[in-house]
């Protein structure tokens, strides 16, 4: 089992945006991930409804894990997406 | 043969098309339905969640930029797996579909609700869903504004903001409400969108999808099915207003030339264009209430300065009447700590706030100083739920210590049109807000459409009203407004003339149709019409006999 804790880069934390784009990516990677608030229980990072309903806020620990072939890239793409501060953007 | 309904116009013009209702938000039978084939009917519960989620992505693309956004995101949601599989679960143990996917989407809503803020926001977006997955479900037609895919006719019991945040008048060409009164969010809306509209019309939502009808928003009637002849006399009235409306423009004034201020009523910067282009004397009603609701701080007098000069900007050499902030608890602001009220139109609103929050309109008066002082724009300054003259005196004394150098107040409570003449003697103006003042006057609330009646501009007593406050305002030999719905009624405009009324002031679309009628009028006619509105006991009787 792979896993990754990256801090969450968005000032509106894992909502709105940040929330569609990660699950979006984690719909389309070939493994199935989870993603937990530090110490809370992991949800599917498929699930747009459980991800918002973390409630992970700007600057707050998520880790996320996958199991199998090519967990650890679509780890690293995924962690990309939480890290980057995406108010920043346009 | 056509079937003719009569309601009350509230925006005036003509326009014939098929009708379309609003969809209502569906609900549940009183008694589930057993299901005989559960794989089957979980199927059918997907695909209806799969059909909402489409429905979403294709409203995102037409809509592009920020808002298709929150369309995508409302998408994923409808097709999250999570919701799919706790609904497919439910039905394949005997819950109907119906049921299932109400009930699935309530627990994440109350999820969301539960965590406050943000997330308590998105509980609206799965009340969306659900209505419009279970109205599928259940055979209903989606709930909202319909999309025909043609121009038409929106028939309703009455609109809710979130209705019309997205109206295009190219595509809704009349409104017919078979509820809400002259002055609801309806007739308030089709004015500012310049959309014919009929409210109060019984029988309204009788009239089948697809159903030609000829609306004039001028007359209040609406014909059903109209034949051939009746839908070309409708055209040539349109036709016949648009063309009498192009020529009249510049200040307004009766036929013999007695002036009447024309001004708009302004929500924010973005109704600045429409004043301009209905060639208005200025703005009689500047409502601030954009710049505080919906926030959580209190904007800074930096903020409410750049906003104000950006307006003035674009007025010079008009008028413009600034209304102090309006808020309460029946429109709350999250920065000032009110307790729920049991009656808030009673409550504390309006000036009474100052008790609460002294600081909030020194730095509203003192932002407005510095624009008008950067603009050189001609600005008044009026409060309003004034009820006594000191609360006039000590307003009046707090804006002219900012060095704004005409203040007034607003006559919407009935005790300060009873002692005008006490209340003008401390401000240079008043500005007469007939909604307010109706619902006072007639203990109405404004929203209930079974009052509606009550609430119509034409009731005498509100005539009497007015009528005091204007004589006052004559005898003191100061500008006397309204700024109420009242004011864009082209013939009640003939009347307010008539009683001394000096301006009016209505959303930019009503300017042109007003400044005809008083064209058409002079100052003597104005004010036998008056007189004749005055003797009436009824408001038809009063329509009548002014225009005769």
């Amino acid at each position: 089992m792979a896993e990754r804790r990256v801090v969450v880069g968005s000032s509106v934390g894992l909502h709105a945006r940040p929330a569609s784009l990660f699950v979006q990516a984690a719909t389309k990677a070939p493994v199935r991930v989870a993603i937990a608030k530090n110490g809370g229980d992991p949800v599917d990072a498929r699930s747009i409804l459980s991800v918002i309903g973390l409630d992970a806020r700007g600057g707050e620990t998520v880790v996320l894990s996958a199991e199998g072939e090519g967990a650890q890239a679509v780890l690293d793409e995924l962690a990309a997406i939480v890290a980057v501060n995406h108010d920043q953007e346009g | 043969m056509s079937t003719d309904l009569r309601g009350l116009g509230v925006s005036a013009g003509s326009a014939t098309g098929p009708a379309a209702r609003l969809g209502t938000p569906p609900t549940l039978p009183p008694a589930e339905y057993t299901v005989s084939d559960t794989e089957a009917e979980a199927h059918r519960a997907v695909a209806a969640l799969e059909a909402v989620g489409e429905f979403f992505q294709g409203r995102a693309a037409d809509v592009g930029g920020q808002a298709a956004d929150v369309l995508v995101a409302e998408a994923m949601m409808a097709g999250d797996p999570a919701l799919v599989a706790q609904v497919r679960d439910m039905v394949r143990d005997g819950r109907p579909a119906p049921w299932a996917v109400s009930e699935a989407l309530a627990s994440y809503r109350a999820m969301l609700q539960s965590a406050g803020g943000y997330l308590a926001e998105r509980a609206a977006d799965l009340d969306d869903i659900t209505n419009r997955a279970v109205a599928l479900l259940l055979g209903e037609p989606m709930p909202g504004v319909p999309s025909p895919g043609h121009p038409f006719v929106l028939l309703a019991d009455d609109l809710a903001p979130a209705d019309t945040a997205t109206l295009d008048p190219a595509i809704v060409i009349a409104i017919v409400t078979e509820g809400g009164g002259p002055t609801s969010h309806t007739a308030i809306l089709a004015k500012t969108l310049g959309i014919p509209a009929i409210v109060s019309c019984a029988g309204a939502l009788s009239v089948v999808d697809g159903t030609v009808v000829a609306v004039d928003g001028s007359t209040g009637q609406v014909l059903v099915d109209p034949t051939s002849a009746e839908i070309e006399r409708s055209a040539r009235r349109s036709a016949e207003r648009a063309a009498r409306l192009a020529v009249t423009r510049g200040p307004g004034r009766t036929k013999d030339g007695h002036p009447v201020k024309l001004l708009a009523n302004v929500g924010g910067p973005a109704d600045v264009p429409g004043i301009l282009a209905a060639n208005a004397d200025g703005i009689g009603l500047l409502r601030t209430e954009f710049l505080f609701l919906g926030r959580r701080d209190a904007p800074t007098g930096d903020e409410q300065r750049a906003t104000y000069t950006e307006i003035l900007a674009r007025l010079q050499g008009h008028k413009v009447v600034v209304r102090t902030l309006d808020a309460g608890a029946d429109k709350p602001l999250a920065f000032a700590t009110q307790h729920a009220e049991p009656n808030p139109a009673l409550g504390v609103r309006g000036l009474r706030l100052d008790g609460l929050l002294p600081d909030l309109f020194d730095t509203q008066l003192e932002a407005l100083a510095r624009a008008a002082k950067d603009t050189g724009a001609d600005v008044w300054v009026m409060a309003p739920m004034v009820s006594i003259p000191s609360e006039a005196a000590a307003f009046a004394d707090r804006v002219r210590g900012h060095g704004l150098p005409t203040a007034g107040v607003m006559i919407e409570v009935p005790a300060a049109a009873l002692c005008a003449e006490q209340i003008i003697a401390q401000v240079d103006f008043v500005s007469i807000g007939t909604n307010d003042l109706s619902q006072y006057t007639f203990a109405a609330d404004r929203q209930a459409g079974a009052l509606a009646p009550l609430l119509d501009p034409w009731q005498p007593a509100l005539l009497q009203l007015i009528a005091m406050t204007a004589a006052a305002g004559r005898a003191a030999g100061k500008p006397v407004s309204v700024c109420g719905e009242a004011a864009s009624d082209p013939l009640l405009a003939v009347v307010l003339t008539g009683l001394a009324v000096t301006s009016l002031s209505m959303a930019s679309p009503s300017i042109a149709d007003v400044r005809l009628a008083l064209a058409d009028r002079t100052l003597a006619e104005c004010q036998a019409a008056a007189r004749a509105a005055l003797a009436a006991s009824t408001p038809a009787a009063a329509r009548a006999a002014a225009s005769l």
